[in-house]
């Protein structure tokens, strides 16, 4: 056998370069856009998408125009810079209105207001969402709702600061009776005299400090309100009071009591089962009927509540999700643990639910966000609808449609698109599981 | 087990009905019982008075009064001598129309949105995905509002499509001209497509309240009769195959069986389509399809399926990849993988989504406030209400009505979940 062997190589060859098809761009083209027949058509039809919306809306972005007093002095420096025919966006309707879109009517004088309520609500947030911030920050975001609403609708300072105190009586019952009556009782008679301060003592209160010490904004009336700061307004409290409330909902749904059981699975199917649309007109037609005569409060404050319990039920369901999906091990080592129910529910329960159910919990808020712009439907003055609706039946931007609507979905994108990413980064930072 | 036998009966206290578990949950039912009336009749009161303060009645009489109203859309016969109770169905059957039609489109664009989400191709994932994320994020009503502004402000009016002799003469085209060949027009005051009509119909079909168009009903049941056919055929089919191990030929067949009936039944009723023919101010004849109903359809369906796209998406992705290797070690070829192992799991996971998103587009097209469609809301909740200022009897009907549709829906929904649950243990 080893006389017929003529020649062995005894050096490595070089690596040779891979074929042209198999390297760089061509390679990633082959493989991403031209790997078979379909694809390649897939891949051209979505080149025609995209030159066809290029054509269409770059030489209209580029044609923009910043400085006009109306649609057809727009139009007539296109046409003077680019030629007859030529179409670009008229952005001038954006940068004479962006107040309205922003604060409504709104005195202007009385900007500051709104804004610094804006940015104090992330100081509120902020140690909500990121709990590497100072533990303190959180008596910070408790006080922050009267702050938030003092701000935005001026009057007296001292009646959301009474109202604030009713919570300090609230505690403090509680815990001077803790001991002797127990944590049930005492929670009773905390909240009982809580109601008692809010119903009775604290409007006189109020108004008794201010006239000693009157220290107070000019008040704004809710009609005055509009565009993204109504829409942010609904959106954070009902978001905000829609949380714990969908909680105690889901727990209703799960409880072992029949009546608690039942009353909770009317509520949320209830809720779920009707359009957001007649809530709403709920909230402006029917209200009237079912309060006592002469009732008479804020049409944002009814909105409000009607949109929290919508939300609540929707994120009751989507707990419920979360809660079905814990094992039911869980349940049993938490009773093994001699825990009690708010314990097992506080320490094992809903730790974990709360976590499966993040990415459902943050779509309500998202879609609860989106559904701020139907009370236009009630006669709020909406960034969608309402300020649109204005600004186009002024002589001057009658017929302009794509930059108004542009203008407030992007900004409802951003929005949007924050939120969906922030819980994106939530789901990841809380992940246990090893994959 | 023992020690709570041996406590002795006589030893009940006040105090037990808080802290002894065993008596708490029903001390805690009785105060929610207690407040819940109270509450309710706090609420029954409130109303009474106020209705009495009004100098209201409640009562559902007026269903039976006439409505005075006219309707631009109406899928029964209408007139406005006919009661608010007919006006009220015309606005369900409205609502559900719009429903029916935008589930369908909202589904098969959802679809197809999805699987190509997760296809290779770069360049048309990445389209899908900017789609997707678009649409989510941004309200309904902007897809609904800018759709409406577009289709009754940026197209032509009827006068655009005339041509005159002088125009011939000169040599000018006009302004606008219909698509597809002359059958679609598309003006600011809505879009005309052809109607389907028949020269020798059937009678209508009187039943009471209820007339029907027998020629639909006659082209459905022919319909109907040769699916049930083609399904027969298919069943013989898979029996041969079963027997013998050879599949019969059957495209031809079930071509035949499907078309055939129906195409004679439809040339024996002298089918044609009717055009629509520009008159002396707007377009005649066909059908003209409100810019109401176009606009709201066709957002609620591009919004919609955007959620079912993610769904499909998430169902197909749910499958894990062991199955679809199994397969391949089976044998199976690539198309009957995806027919037989991961679509029936992967439906398993989309379908309950996907139910509840038919759900939110049904309550979604109370929508058509916005671009005056006239909905259920729009007759019973709209100028039924203002007409008759029933307001408490108008708003609860329309939102049991709307209880009901849900509640039909999440039962087929459960239905559907039990029969397709994984039966464990």
């Amino acid at each position: 056998m080893t006389d017929q062997l003529t020649f062995v190589r005894n050096q490595m060859l070089p690596p040779q370069e891979p074929p042209i098809r198999e390297a760089g761009v061509v390679k990633w083209l082959r493989e991403n856009l031209f790997s078979g027949p379909l694809n390649t058509i897939l891949s051209v039809v979505g080149f025609a998408i995209i030159l066809w919306l290029a054509a269409n809306i770059i030489p209209w972005l580029l044609h923009s125009v910043w400085n006009a007093n109306s649609l057809g002095e727009c139009r007539q420096i296109i046409a003077a810079t680019w030629g007859e025919g030529a179409t670009g966006a008229c952005w001038a309707m954006v940068r004479e209105r962006w107040h309205q879109y922003l604060f409504g009517f709104y005195p202007m004088d009385m900007y500051w207001r709104p804004t610094s309520a804006f940015f104090l609500m992330f100081v509120a947030l902020a140690p909500v969402l990121y709990n590497n911030l100072p533990r303190k920050m959180i008596w910070f975001t408790a006080v922050y709702p009267a702050l938030a609403f003092w701000l935005l609708w001026g009057g007296s300072v001292w009646s959301p600061v009474v109202a604030m105190l009713g919570f300090v009586v609230m505690g403090g019952v509680f815990t001077l009776l803790k001991d002797r009556l127990g944590v049930p009782l005492s929670a009773g008679i905390g909240f009982v005299a809580a109601a008692f301060w809010w119903l009775v003592l604290q409007g006189p209160l109020a108004s008794a400090i201010h006239s000693v010490l009157p220290i107070g904004l000019t008040s704004v009336d809710s009609d005055q309100f509009g565009g993204f700061l109504l829409s942010i307004v609904i959106g954070v409290t009902a978001i905000s009071a829609s949380l714990p409330m969908g909680l105690l909902l889901a727990l209703g749904r799960q409880s072992d009591m029949l009546l608690v059981r039942t009353l909770s699975v009317g509520f949320i199917e209830f809720i779920r089962g009707v359009p957001l649309i007649t809530l709403l007109f709920t909230a402006s037609l029917l209200l009237q009927y079912f309060l006592p005569p002469e009732t008479n409060f804020d049409i944002i404050l009814r909105v409000i509540i009607l949109v929290t319990f919508f939300a609540a039920a929707y994120i009751a369901e989507v707990i419920r999700g979360g809660l079905a999906a814990l094992p039911r091990g869980q349940y049993e080592a938490a009773d093994a643990l001699g825990l009690d129910y708010w314990q097992a529910q506080r320490l094992i329960v809903m730790p974990q639910a709360l976590k499966i159910s993040i990415p459902g919990i943050v779509s309500s808020f998202i879609g609860l966000f989106k559904d701020t712009t139907l009370v236009a439907f009630v006669g709020l003055m909406d960034p969608l609808k309402g300020i649109t609706q204005v600004v186009r039946s002024d002589i001057n931007w009658k017929g302009i449609y794509w930059e108004p609507y542009l203008f407030a979905g992007a900004i409802f994108f951003l929005i949007c698109f924050g939120m969906s990413r922030y819980s994106m980064w939530l789901e990841r930072k809380l992940k246990t599981d090893h994959r | 087990m023992s020690l709570v036998q041996d406590v002795p009966k006589d030893s009940f206290r006040l105090s037990m009905l808080v802290y002894d578990t065993r008596y708490r949950s029903i001390t805690i039912q009785v105060i929610v019982l207690i407040l819940f009336m109270l509450f309710l009749s706090w609420l029954v009161n409130n109303t009474i008075q106020n209705l009495a303060a009004k100098d209201r009645t409640f009562d559902f009489g007026f269903l039976g009064m006439r409505a005075g109203y006219d309707i631009n859309q109406t899928l029964i016969s209408y007139t406005n001598d006919s009661t608010h109770f007919r006006a009220a169905m015309i606005g369900l059957l409205n609502t559900l129309l719009s429903a029916v039609i935008g589930c369908a489109i909202a589904t098969v664009l959802g679809v197809i949105v999805g699987v190509l989400r997760l296809s290779k191709n770069w360049l048309v994932s990445r389209l899908m995905t900017v789609y997707v994320e678009v649409f989510r994020n941004v309200p309904v009503l902007l897809w609904i509002l800018l759709s409406a502004t577009i289709l009754s402000e940026a197209t032509p009016t009827p006068a655009d499509y005339r041509v005159t002799e002088a125009m011939i003469a000169a040599g000018e085209a006009p302004k606008a001209s219909m698509l597809l060949d002359d059958s679609v027009a598309i003006t600011t005051r809505g879009i005309n497509i052809p109607a389907p009509l028949v020269e020798r119909g059937l009678p209508r079909l009187e039943l009471g309240p209820i007339s029907i168009n027998s020629n639909m009903l006659a082209f459905l049941i022919v319909l109907g009769a040769s699916l049930y056919g083609w399904q027969m055929l298919r069943a013989h089919a898979k029996r041969v195959q079963e027997a013998t191990g050879v599949r019969p030929t059957t495209w031809w067949k079930s071509l035949a069986i499907v078309v055939l009936p129906t195409l004679a039944l439809l040339i024996a009723m002298g089918f044609h389509l009717e055009y629509p023919q520009l008159t002396r101010f707007n377009f005649n004849g066909g059908i003209e399809l409100l810019h109401s109903f176009t606009a709201l359809t066709v957002a609620l369906s591009l919004y919609t399926a955007a959620f079912i796209a993610e769904i499909v998406r998430a169902g197909i992705m749910a499958i894990s990849r062991g199955q679809s290797e199994a397969a391949a070690a089976l044998g199976i070829r690539p198309g009957r993988t995806m027919s037989l192992v991961i679509l029936p799991q992967a439906l398993r996971v989309i379908v309950p989504p996907l139910i509840s998103q038919y759900l939110n587009l049904t309550k979604n097209t109370s929508l058509a406030i916005a671009v005056s469609y006239m909905d259920l809301r729009g007759t019973l909740g709209g100028i039924t209400l203002n007409q008759t200022g029933k307001e408490l009897e108008c708003m609860l009907l329309m939102m049991g009505i709307y209880l009901c549709i849900s509640l039909t829906i999440s039962a087929l929904m459960n239905a559907f979940n039990r029969a397709v649950k994984l039966k464990e243990r």
